[in-house]
Formats: structure tokens, sequence, C-alpha cells
């Protein structure tokens, strides 16, 4: 009788035997990506792709500038009279958010603590999570986003409402592009992800409703910092 | 055995074909699924450009697959995810009961697998005890019916609104009856974020492997797999050997091909690339994350030159929403995992072609599938090659099950259909009988009776074409 362990390692080297045992059936194919790279626009036509793109799949957008970004989230917060808005103390966005907010109004909540000693307020108490982009895609729409110790993973996705800080100057042509620019195909973090909006379904019959399990509203704003 | 077996795919399409309600609701889906994937392809060379990228990049993954597989392995284990390998569908299950069981998990949340539907692993751990939870919508509005997937990617397709909001307002605490889609969605989503909440474990597949980077790549529009895989304290992957490829740069055509070809998305809201349990300093993700790598007759495919095309299988469901068969009679009736054209090839491979014999005639062998399919697998050529396997042992072949499909009647038609048209005096003979007399075969004969069923009897022309020509002679040559 073979412990668990070895019939693991029995299944491996079976599996891997057999594969090799096929052998190989021909030469590699060769790759031409050139389809790939047909996908280049100037800086400003890919704001443009992108925002059609993600506005296609009801993301909503928020111009400001370099300097005003933090008090146009704010306005945003007080006129959806949002209680609370979640945000990473460490992050660049969220010390920048931070340091920018007055007191009163809605209150700056910090993602600060193992999750375990705060999941109930999460996915209780939470009106709105912030997060910054390592990036955006012009070709389909889409966020580029790398959660980490300064910006959890839950953020994105727990809160009903996303607010995603987005660079212009940051957006690339294509997810294929962003792979390269961003170097995640050599390093990845444990998590790093694309969004394009919110949470949706067509799972009852064909009907496209929003926020069946991650934010109900994804707001981007939209940083014009091109000139 | 396989005369049993046969009879089931035809039963269950003929009761099918007599519900108008599901011929509907199939139609309905398909339809609009057919005109939005064409709207995204709206350049006939970029989509030729992208299926030949992503057939290459698929084929040439299949060609390093020992190589990338250990590349995966070695790759995951640099980033703390633990590799498991099951031969077995039950040396998977056992796999994943014991990662449960060393952590206590009792609740499982899950996101959308197939290769769980594979491995029947809901029906498995609630035997042992463990809750196993659906939390891709039209996974859970299923579960709750006890049925299974009726296609691949949208699960309940099959069923109506009024349908579900019957279901719901029977099966759900508290709530009430409610035809309204976001009304029915806002009550899926309260109960499934407790269970998020409370879960001991996470489940998810897995869309693409990276051997690269050791990266498991999530596409979903609804967010559960994000859910399930970080909210939990566990994340279990389960994937088929075959999803892996070489590098994460790869992955970006096949998913630009995969959302397109699936639902007629440019992009679907989430795309997740776990690389790793949660990392130093993070505050949430799971802190255990498990990849069980399954065979299941993969690597048995996989030997055959030929055969090993079905491998590059990316999940889209194209070739089902393209089926004519599909379309009129919906997934339930081929009473497989995997249904529609590519479950007509992948099902008898993986369990024999004698045991499911049925399903590899359940085709018109139109082409659509294989015409639509985003990595060019040949379907058709390889349904047709199964239909030949399944009735004769002459060829050096790891398909199991050959020649079991064979039935006296069929041996006796063709013997004496070789045995006339061998002969040209007898051709002549039986061709002369058959322009006079034809006619007079009743719709009811044996074997004409099975295709009178639900068609015209197929009447002879009264002279045959040797006749008209010698007749005629040939004034157009």
């Amino acid at each position: 009788m073979s412990s668990p362990n070895s019939s693991a390692a029995d299944s491996r080297s079976a599996i891997l035997g057999r594969l090799r045992a096929a052998g190989d059936s021909g030469p590699l194919p060769a790759l031409d990506t050139a389809v790939l790279e047909r996908r280049q626009w100037s800086a400003a036509e890919r704001v443009t792709r992108l925002r059609k793109g993600m506005e296609a799949v009801h993301t909503e957008f928020i111009e400001a500038t370099p300097a005003d970004w933090p008090a146009v989230i704010r306005a945003f917060c007080e006129r959806e009279g949002l209680r609370n808005l979640l945000y990473g103390p460490t992050s660049e966005a969220g010390s920048a958010l931070a340091a920018a907010w007055a007191p009163g109004g809605p209150q700056l909540k910090p993602y600060d603590r193992p999750v375990e000693d705060f999941k109930q307020e999460l996915f209780g108490d939470i009106d709105a999570g912030f997060t910054g982009t390592v990036g955006g895609v012009a070709e389909t729409g889409g966020l580029l986003l790398m959660p980490g110790p300064a910006e959890p993973r839950l953020m994105s996705l727990v809160p009903p409402v996303h607010i995603a800080l987005l660079r212009a100057s940051t957006i690339q042509d294509s997810f294929w592009s962003a792979v390269k620019a961003l170097g995640w195909g050599r390093a990845l973090p444990p998590n790093a992800l694309m969004i394009s909006g919110p949470s949706k379904t067509a799972d009852i019959e064909q009907t496209l409703a929003y926020g069946v399990h991650g934010p109900k509203r994804l707001i981007v704003v939209l940083v014009d910092d091109l000139k | 055995m396989h005369a049993e077996n046969e009879v089931h795919f035809r039963d269950a399409a003929a009761k099918a074909l007599l519900d108008p309600q599901l011929r509907a609701n199939f139609r309905r889906a398909m339809d609009g699924l057919i005109t939005k994937r064409k709207a995204q392809f709206p350049d006939p060379r970029d989509l030729q450009d992208l299926r030949d990228l992503s057939t290459a990049i698929r084929s040439r993954s299949l060609l390093c697959l020992p190589e990338l597989l250990e590349q995966l392995e070695a790759s995951c284990a640099r980033n703390g995810i633990k590799v498991h390998w099951a031969e077995t569908c039950e040396q998977a299950n056992q796999l994943i009961l014991g990662i449960l069981q060393a952590k206590g998990a009792k609740t499982l949340v899950k996101g959308k697998s197939m290769v769980s539907e594979e491995m029947h692993l809901n029906a498995f751990l609630e035997s042992k005890g463990i809750e196993a939870l659906e939390s891709d919508l039209g996974e859970y509005i299923i579960q709750l019916d006890g049925e299974t997937p009726s296609h691949i990617i949208m699960p309940a397709i099959h069923k109506n609104k009024d349908q579900i909001a019957r279901q719901f307002s029977q099966k759900i605490k508290d709530a009430k009856y409610t035809e309204d889609v976001d009304e029915l969605t806002a009550m899926a989503r309260k109960v499934l974020r407790q269970k998020f909440l409370d879960a001991d474990a996470g489940l998810s597949g897995v869309n693409f492997a990276v051997a690269e980077t050791g990266t498991l790549c999530l596409v979903e529009n609804e967010g559960n797999g994000r859910m399930s895989t970080h909210v939990p304290p566990l994340h279990i992957a389960v994937m088929g050997l075959e999803k892996v490829v070489a590098r994460l740069e790869d992955v970006a055509p096949l998913y630009a091909i995969l959302t397109r070809s699936a639902t007629g998305q440019a992009v679907s809201t989430y795309f997740n690339l776990i690389t790793g349990p949660r990392g130093a300093g993070e505050k949430d993700g799971p802190q255990e994350v498990h990849l069980v790598i399954l065979d299941n007759g993969r690597s048995r495919i996989y030997a055959d030159p030929q055969l090993r095309a079905t491998l590059r299988c990316i999940r889209c469901g194209a070739c089902m929403n393209h089926c004519p068969v599909y379309t009129r009679v919906g997934g339930h009736a081929y009473e497989a995992i995997y249904p529609g054209p590519i479950g007509k090839i992948l099902t008898p491979q993986m369990e024999g072609v004698g045991v499911r014999h049925d399903l590899i005639h359940g085709s018109s062998l139109c082409g659509a599938c294989g015409e639509v399919c985003p990595v060019e697998i040949p379907i058709p050529e390889i349904l047709v090659r199964l239909r030949r396997e399944a009735t004769h042992d002459d060829m050096a072949s790891t398909v199991a099950g050959k020649a079991t499909g064979r039935t006296a009647t069929e041996d006796w038609a063709w013997r004496l259909w070789a045995g006339v048209t061998k002969r040209p005096a007898l051709y002549r003979v039986a061709t002369w009988f058959a322009t006079r007399f034809g006619k007079a075969l009743p719709a009811n004969a044996p074997l004409i009776k099975n295709w009178t069923q639900s068609r015209t009897k197929p009447v002879p022309a009264r002279r045959s074409l040797s006749e008209r020509m010698r007749a005629e002679g040939a004034s157009h040559e």
C-alpha cells in the first residue's frame, strides 16, 4: 500500500511518461503576430478608444486634472451620498487622496489590517473602494491593476462602488502590448488583473444585469496628463 | 453494452424536439450569440490572422506539453502554489478532499469549472460532508434544481426567466416571486455574498496556465471567480493538463479570441491573473493556493497526431452556438459533460467510442463547428475518424472501445451494397428494379423507417443515369 504522497508522485511520472512517449509530431509552428502589431494609436486616440469600450459596458467616467483629481473624487462621493471610501493609505494614489481630504463629510477608511479583522465591516459597511491603476488598454477598454500590500485585492471587488484613478498617459494599445510594456511576462505579483466594467451577468435569459457579485458601479477618474 | 447506450442521444433528442419552450429558449439564445460574435469580427483578414495565431500558439503548447507542465510546476512552486497531479477523476477528488480535510474545511464556494463537472466533484464532496456551492449565477440556478450545465459557457441557457422566477421563489428563503431580472440577480447576490464571506475554501477552474510565470488565468464577468479565489483562506484550482501555454504574451491573442467567440464580447469584465497565495505584507488573498492537474484520458488523446487537435480547445462554446443540432435539441440531450460538437469528439475519446457511440452519429457533418472554431479544430474530420473507429479495428490508434459500435444490420447492409456495386451486371439489375419499383417500397419498411419518421420518403428517379445517357446521349458535351 503506497502512501498518498508516493501515489501522487506516481501519477506525475505516469502522466509525463505517457506524454513523452507520444513524442513530437512535427516542427514548432511559427508565430505570426502581425495581427497584434496592427493595433497602434496616438495617445489621444487611445483615450477615446478606452473610453468607448468601457462606456459600452456601463463604466462611468469623470474627467480630472493632475492637480484636482482628489477634489473631483470628494465631490463625487458627496454628490452620490457615499458615507465612506476605502483606500490604501500607503499607496501613491491613496496617500495623495488622504493628504487632500478635508475633514467632515464622507469618511476615508484605510485598509490597513488583515482582512480577517475586517471582513464583516468590509462586506457590510463600506460604500466604495478607491484604487489606483498601473495602466489601461485602448483596444478593448480596460484598467490594469496590481493589487498588493498597499492596495489589497478586495478593494476593487467587495464594495458596491469601485472608483479607479487612471492617468491617460498610462494607456497602452492592447493587452498584448501592455503585458510587454509592464514586464508582466517576466514576473508577476500574486495578483494582477484587468477590469473593463462593473460586475455583470447575462445568465438569466441573456438579459444583462449589473452588480451580481462585485461592484455595481465602476467609476474611472480619468486624469488628463497628456499635455 | 453499446446497443443500450446507443439510443440515449436519439431518444433524448427526440424528446427535446417535442418541447417548444426548450427549443425557443435555445433558438433565441444561439441566434443572439451568433449575431454578437459576427459583429466582433468585422474584418475577415483580422479574424483569420487571429485564428491562425491562436491555433499556432495552442499547437506549440501541445508540442512542448511535458516540458511546459514541468516548467509550470516549477514556476508555481517558486511562487508558493502547490501542484498536484491526478490520472483519474477519482484521484483528483481524493486529492481535493485531502487538501480540504487538512484545513478542516467544511464549506467550499466554487467558480465555474467544467473540469470539476467532469469529476462530479460536488456530489463527491457532499458525500463526504462538505458543502460545495456553485457561485456563478448560471451554475447556482441549475444547482438549485439539481441539474447539470446545458452549455459550457452559459450553463442555465435552457431556462427562461419565468422558470427561474418560480424556482427562486420556491427555493430561496424569504424570496418573493418576481420576473424582474435585476431583482432576481439581487436575490442571488445576497445569498452568495454571505457564502463567500463564510466559506472555508474556494475552488476555480483555469482558462490558461502560464508556464514561464506560474500564473493561473481566470476569465469571467461576474466577479464570483475573484470572490472564490480571494476571500476564503484556501484556494484550489483544477485544470485539464492541456491548459498550459508557454508565456503570458501567448495568452493575449487567446483571450481576445475566446471572449469574442464565446459571447461576442471584446473583453470580459475581469481577467484575473493569480500567481501565488497572499504575499508578504498583503492584507488579503488566500493563505494557500493549490493547483490540481487532471489527465482523465487526455494523455491518451495526446498520443494520436490527428486526435491531439482536440486538446487545442479553449472551451469557448462557439461550436455549440453554431451547431444546427445543438441549437434544436439543447445541451442536456447529449447526456455528456461537454455537449455539442466538441463534446461529440471529446466524450467518446475520454470514455471510449463504444460507450458513446450515439454521440458521434448526432451530427449532420455540415461543418459549421469546424468553420467557426477559433483554434481550427477539424471537428468534422475527427468525427468521421471516430465513426470509423467505432465500427472497425484496422487502425493503429489509442482510441478505446474500437469496433464495439458495429451492428449486424449495418454490416449486412454494407456487405450487400459492396456485393452489388462490385458486379456491373448485378448493379444494372438492381438499379432497374429500384427505378421501376422503388416507389412502391413502403415508408415503414425496415432501415427506411428511421429516416421516414421525420422526413419524406426518398423516391428513386424513373430511369437511372446510365439508362438516360444511353437513350439521350451526351448532347451538351
